[in-house]
C-alpha cells in the first residue's frame, strides 16, 4: 500500500509584526517592483555566501592557488622544447686526433652528452634498444685519412627516433656542425677539403621511426594518458560517492571485508581499461598505422601492472578526500604533471634533472617507455625489466597507503 | 578495554537476553559521547531508544552493530562479543542506518540483490521475491532507489535489513520525516515481526512510537537516564504536572515562569502543562497565581515531560 499524503487545508495569517513590516515596506520601495528588480543587497548576499563556502573548503582553495603554481613551474621551468645533453654512446674505430677534435666538437654543441664508449655493434644496438641512449655516433677506422684525401668520410649517426621531437634539434645541430667542424683547423693548404658540403659526411639513420611520423610517438603514448586520466578520476570517485552519499556506513555494517571492497571496485574498471587499451590499439593500427613491432601479449600484460597502478593511486585519492570535487581535484593535480612530465607531450630528457627526477617517480613516464620500446623497437620483457621495477614500486606503495587510509575510516 | 575473560561474559549471558552489555564508553577526542551504559534486550522485545539529538544514540547503536569499537565495557550482542566477535555480529543483525543509505542509481531488486548476495543468503532470487512481496514493494521493484519517497525509501531499507533473516534489527531514527500513515504501517510490521521472534532495538524522538515499544531507555548527554515500560517510567519519575484551563493562558504562563519549582511551562492547544519535580514547591507557587476564572487540575506526567526533566536534571549535572 502506498503511504498517502495527507494535505490539510490551513490558512496561516500572518504575524501582526509581519504585517506591519510589509506594510512600512510599501509604503517605501513597492515591494512587488522590488521583487522583480535585480538588486545588489540579494546579489551581496549570494556573493558572501560563495566567499564562507570557498574558505570553508579548503582543499578547493588550495586547488585555485596551487594549480597556477604548478603550472607556472611546469610550463615554466621544466618544459622544454630543445633537449639538449642527451646521452650518446660513441662506437670510435679512429684514435687519431682528427677523430678526436671531432668528438669534442659534438661535446662542445650541447646536444650531445657522451656517456659510453664502445667496442662493438652489438652493444651499441642494444643500448639504443633498452633507451639507455639516444644516439650512436660511428666513427670509422680510415676517417682521418680520407678525410685529408678529401673523400668526405661518413660518420654514421644512430638515433632512437621514436620521439622525433627529442632527436629532431640534435641531428640539425649536427648537420651544421659537420659544415664547420674543422673550419678552425682546416686552413692554408689544406683549405680546399672544407668544399661546399663540409669535410665531414654525417649520415644520419633515424632508428624505429626513420620517417620521423609524431604520430608514432604520440599515438602509443596516448594509451597511457588515457588510462591515468580514466582510471584515477573513476576510482577516485568511486569510495568518496559512497561516502558522501551515506551508502559507505551500509557497506561497512555488512559482513563485507575492506580488501573485498577495494578488489571489488578495481576489477570493473580494469576490464574498462582493457577496453580502452585495444579501441587505442585498433586506432594505431588501421588509422595511424603505428608500426607493432613487438609482442602485443606483453602490451596487455603490462597494461595490467599500469592499470592497477593507477586505479590505485585513485583509491589513495579518494580516502583523502572528502568530497567527490576534492577527489577530481586531486585526480587532476596528478594528471597534469604526469602529461607533461612523463615525455609524453615533451621530450623527457629535454627537461631539468629536477623535473626529470618528479618524471620517474610518476607511472605514466614508465609506460610510456616500455611501451613505445614494445610497439616500435620490438623490445620484449628483458629489455623492459628495468622500467617494469619503478611501476611495481609505485603499484606497491599507492595500493599500501590506500589499504591503510580505508582501513582508518572504518573507526 | 574490557578486562573480565570473554568466555565468562559469554556464558554469563542469559540465553533470553538479544543485547547485554555494561559500562560501554566511547570517546571521540576529548568527549565522551556514550558514557558506561548498561543495557539488556530480551528477545523478541521492541526496546525504544530515545534521546535528545547527540545524545549518543547513533554511536551506542554502531558499537552494538560492530562499527566502532567501544573504548571500554563489555557485553554481548547476541551472545556475541561485542569487542571481538564483529564479524559474528554483522552477520546476524540488521542495521538500518538513519539516513537512506542504500544506492540511488539501482532499482529496488538490485538493491536488495546486492545487500543478498552480501550476506550470501540462501536461495537469493527467492528470498529477494518474497521480500519484495512482504513490504509491498513487489510492484515498484523496478523503480531506482533515488526516485521514491520518503516513506518508500524507508520500505527498502527495512527490507534490505531483514533479508538475510536477522535475529536483531537496530533501527536507527526509522521513522524520521516519514508521515503518519505510513508510520502506523511500519510498526504494525515491527510488531509483526518482534512476534515471529525477532528483537528490534528502534531510535526515536516521537512520544507516541516510545508508547508503542515494550520497554524503553532515555539517553543525554551519553548517560542512561532512565529504563524500563512506559509505566515504570513514568511510575520512577518524580514529576508532578498541573493542567490549566482557561482565558489568557499566555499571560499565566509568563508569570509561572522562573517561580521556584516550576520546571516546565507548556501549552497544549487551549491547556497549559504545568510541572516541577518538587511537588510541594509547585503548588506553593501555583498558589500565588490561582484565581477562580481558571480550572486547575491535577494531570499525569506525560513521557515528554518526563524526558525534558530528565534532560535539564542530566544538563545541570554535566555542566
Amino acid at each position: 500500500m502506498a503511504p498517502r499524503i495527507i494535505s490539510h487545508e490551513v490558512t496561516i495569517t500572518p504575524h501582526p509584526r509581519a504585517r506591519l513590516r510589509s506594510a512600512r515596506a510599501a509604503d517605501v520601495t513597492r515591494p512587488a517592483a522590488a521583487m522583480r528588480r535585480f538588486t545588489l543587497y540579494r546579489l551581496w548576499a549570494i556573493v558572501l555566501k560563495e566567499f564562507i563556502q570557498m574558505r570553508r573548503d579548503r582543499v578547493t582553495f588550495g586547488m585555485m592557488i596551487g594549480i597556477p603554481l604548478l603550472q607556472l613551474t611546469l610550463f615554466g621551468f621544466a618544459i622544454n622544447s630543445d633537449p639538449r645533453h642527451l646521452p650518446t654512446a660513441l662506437r670510435i674505430a679512429d684514435h687519431g686526433p682528427w677523430a678526436r677534435s671531432l668528438v669534442a666538437a659534438l661535446r662542445q654543441s650541447d646536444y650531445f652528452a657522451i656517456v659510453r664508449e664502445t667496442e662493438t655493434e652489438a652493444e651499441a644496438a642494444q643500448l639504443l634498444q633498452r633507451g639507455e641512449v639516444q644516439f650512436v655516433i660511428n666513427i670509422p677506422e680510415d676517417f682521418s685519412r680520407r678525410l685529408l684525401r678529401g673523400e668526405r668520410p661518413a660518420v654514421l649517426v644512430e638515433a632512437d627516433a621514436t620521439d622525433p621531437a627529442a632527436t629532431g634539434p640534435a641531428i640539425a645541430a649536427a648537420r651544421v656542425l659537420a659544415t664547420n667542424v674543422f673550419d678552425r683547423d682546416l686552413t692554408g693548404p689544406l683549405a680546399h677539403l672544407r668544399g661546399q658540403a663540409g669535410p665531414v659526411d654525417f649520415q644520419i639513420h633515424a632508428l624505429y621511426n626513420p620517417e620521423n611520423i609524431t604520430q608514432y610517438n604520440v599515438v602509443p603514448g596516448l594509451m597511457g594518458v588515457v588510462l591515468t586520466m580514466t582510471m584515477v578520476i573513476i576510482t577516485a570517485l568511486a569510495i568518496t560517492r559512497e561516502r558522501e552519499r551515506g551508502t559507505m556506513e551500509n557497506l561497512l555494517a555488512t559482513p563485507v571485508r575492506p580488501f573485498e571492497v577495494m578488489i571489488g571496485k578495481i576489477l570493473p574498471y580494469i576490464a574498462v581499461g582493457y577496453i580502452q587499451v585495444t579501441l587505442i590499439l585498433l586506432a594505431s593500427h588501421f588509422f595511424f598505422h603505428v608500426p607493432m613491432v613487438g609482442s602485443l601479449l606483453l602490451v596487455y600484460g603490462v597494461s595490467f601492472l599500469f592499470i592497477a597502478a593507477n586505479l590505485a593511486m585513485g583509491i589513495t585519492f579518494s580516502t583523502l578526500a572528502q568530497n567527490q570535487l576534492q577527489a577530481v581535484q586531486m585526480a587532476f593535480f596528478f594528471f597534469l604533471p604526469s602529461i607533461l612530465l612523463s615525455g609524453f607531450m615533451f621530450p623527457f630528457r629535454g627537461m631539468p634533472e629536477w623535473a626529470q627526477a618528479i618524471g620517474s617517480c610518476l607511472p605514466l613516464t614508465h609506460f610510456l617507455r616500455i611501451i613505445r620500446g614494445i610497439l616500435l623497437k620490438g623490445n620484449g620483457p628483458a629489455e623492459i625489466t628495468s622500467e617494469m621495477l619503478p611501476l611495481l614500486t609505485f603499484l606497491a606503495i599507492a595500493m599500501a597507503v590506500g589499504v591503510k587510509r580505508y582501513r582508518q575510516t572504518l573507526d | 578495554m574490557g578486562t573480565a575473560p570473554l568466555t565468562l561474559s559469554s556464558a554469563a549471558a542469559p540465553a533470553g537476553l538479544a543485547i547485554d552489555v555494561s559500562g560501554i564508553t566511547k570517546r571521540f577526542g576529548p568527549k565522551t559521547v556514550v558514557n558506561a551504559v548498561d543495557l539488556q534486550v530480551r528477545r523478541g522485545e521492541i526496546y525504544g531508544f530515545l534521546g535528545p539529538n547527540g545524545s549518543g544514540k547513533t554511536t551506542f547503536i554502531r558499537m552494538l552493530c560492530g562499527l566502532l569499537t567501544p573504548d571500554s565495557g563489555q557485553g554481548t550482542c547476541l551472545g556475541y562479543d561485542v569487542l571481538t566477535q564483529q564479524a559474528e555480529i554483522k552477520r546476524h543483525v540488521g542495521y538500518m542506518t538513519q539516513r537512506f543509505s542504500h544506492y540511488e542509481d539501482l532499482s529496488i531488486r538490485e538493491n536488495l540483490d546486492f545487500v543478498a548476495r552480501i550476506y550470501a543468503v540462501p536461495a537469493r532470487a527467492a528470498a529477494v521475491q518474497r521480500s519484495l512481496d512482504r513490504l509491498g514493494l513487489a510492484r515498484r521493484s523496478h523503480q531506482l532507489a533515488g526516485q521514491l519517497s520518503g516513506g518508500w525509501k524507508q520500505r527498502l531499507a527495512l527490507a534490505a535489513c531483514l533479508i538475510h533473516e536477522p535475529q536483531l534489527l537496530l533501527l536507527d531514527e526509522p521513522t524520521a520525516g516519514v508521515d503518519p500513515k505510513a508510520r502506523r504501517e511500519f510498526w504494525d510490521e515491527i510488531h509483526r515481526l518482534a512476534s515471529e521472534g525477532l528483537t528490534v532495538l528502534i531510535t526515536t524522538h516521537y512520544m507516541d512510537e516510545a508508547e508503542r515499544c515494550h520497554r524503553l531507555a532515555y539517553l543525554a548527554y551519553g548517560k542512561l537516564l532512565t529504563h524500563g515500560t512506559v509505566a515504570e517510567v513514568v511510575a520512577a519519575s518524580p514529576l508532578t504536572t498541573w493542567i490549566v484551563t482557561g482565558p489568557q493562558l499566555q499571560a499565566i504562563s509568563a508569570v509561572l515562569r522562573g517561580r521556584p519549582g516550576v520546571e516546565q511551562v507548556v501549552a497544549f492547544g487551549n491547556t497549559l502543562h504545568v510541572s516541577g519535580r518538587d511537588a510541594r514547591q509547585l503548588e506553593a507557587s501555583l498558589a500565588a497565581v490561582q484565581t477562580s476564572a481558571h480550572t486547575w487540575t491535577l494531570g499525569k506526567a506525560s513521557l515528554e515531560d518526563i524526558f525534558i526533566s530528565l534532560m535539564d536534571g542530566a544538563k545541570d549535572n554535566f555542566s
